[in-house]
């Protein structure tokens, strides 16, 4: 599996995991509080950085795994780790561009819950969902542009 | 994503007449990914044109003694 798709998956998978924490979290809470009362920003920003400490320790994960690898086959690390061609660039593309549109389209969806002047919860939580959606449909696309071809 | 390429190559056949280099030396050669290769290979990647001429000069031959395409046999432009 080349370097860039083993980012990927974890990519995919700290997007999956945390977003579904923090939504589990927050509408639990709405059993209890109203969306105008509810505290969400620092669960939010919590959720956000535990995301990127996580791929940050997922690629560090990644590279230590892949460099054993590497050993063990008798290839340089650093050959694995850094290489990353024409097509791992094409499939990053086209997965970015796919995820783009993804959010793109939550965004409007943003902007409806905004001009109905909905909570600002549910507004921060839509957003936060798009930004997730598209960042996961890009990941999938990714992984099965790797598998499928492109 | 997902459509094979038309473009055939025969990339193994002559890994295997360059005393069998496998798919990661020529890789190495070309500086690409190993997984590169293998779809190049599988027909699940076409290449770009500086990659086609980097893969051909590995096996010093002309470009289309690696690839084909499906009907530019004989074809002048």
């Amino acid at each position: 599996m080349p370097f860039e798709e083993k980012m990927t998956w974890v990519n995919a998978v700290v997007t999956v995991i945390i977003p579904v924490a923090y939504f589990a979290i927050m509408l639990g809470r709405l059993r209890d509080v109203s969306a105008a009362e509810i505290t969400y920003q620092w669960p939010l920003l919590i959720a956000i950085g535990t995301s990127i400490v996580l791929t940050i320790v997922g690629s560090i994960l990644a590279g230590i795994g892949t460099g054993i690898s590497a050993e063990l086959h008798g290839r340089s690390a650093s050959d694995d780790i850094d290489r990353k061609d024409e097509r791992d660039r094409s499939i990053a593309r086209h997965g970015d561009l796919v995820g783009f549109y993804v959010s793109a389209a939550g965004m409007v969806g943003v902007l409806a819950l905004t001009m109905l002047e909905y909570e600002y919860f549910w507004i921060a939580s839509a957003l936060y969902l798009s930004f997730v959606v598209g960042t996961l449909v890009g990941s999938v696309v990714k992984i099965v542009s790797y598998h499928r071809g492109f | 994503m997902g459509k094979p390429t038309r473009v055939t190559n025969r990339i193994r056949a002559l890994r295997f007449a360059a005393g069998e280099m496998t798919q990661a030396d020529l890789a190495d050669r070309v500086g690409v990914t190993r997984q590169t290769i293998i779809a190049i290979e599988q027909g699940r990647y076409s290449p770009s044109l500086e990659m086609a001429f980097q893969i051909a000069g590995v096996f010093g031959v002309p470009l289309d003694d690696v690839f084909r395409y499906p009907g530019s046999e004989g074809e002048t432009s």
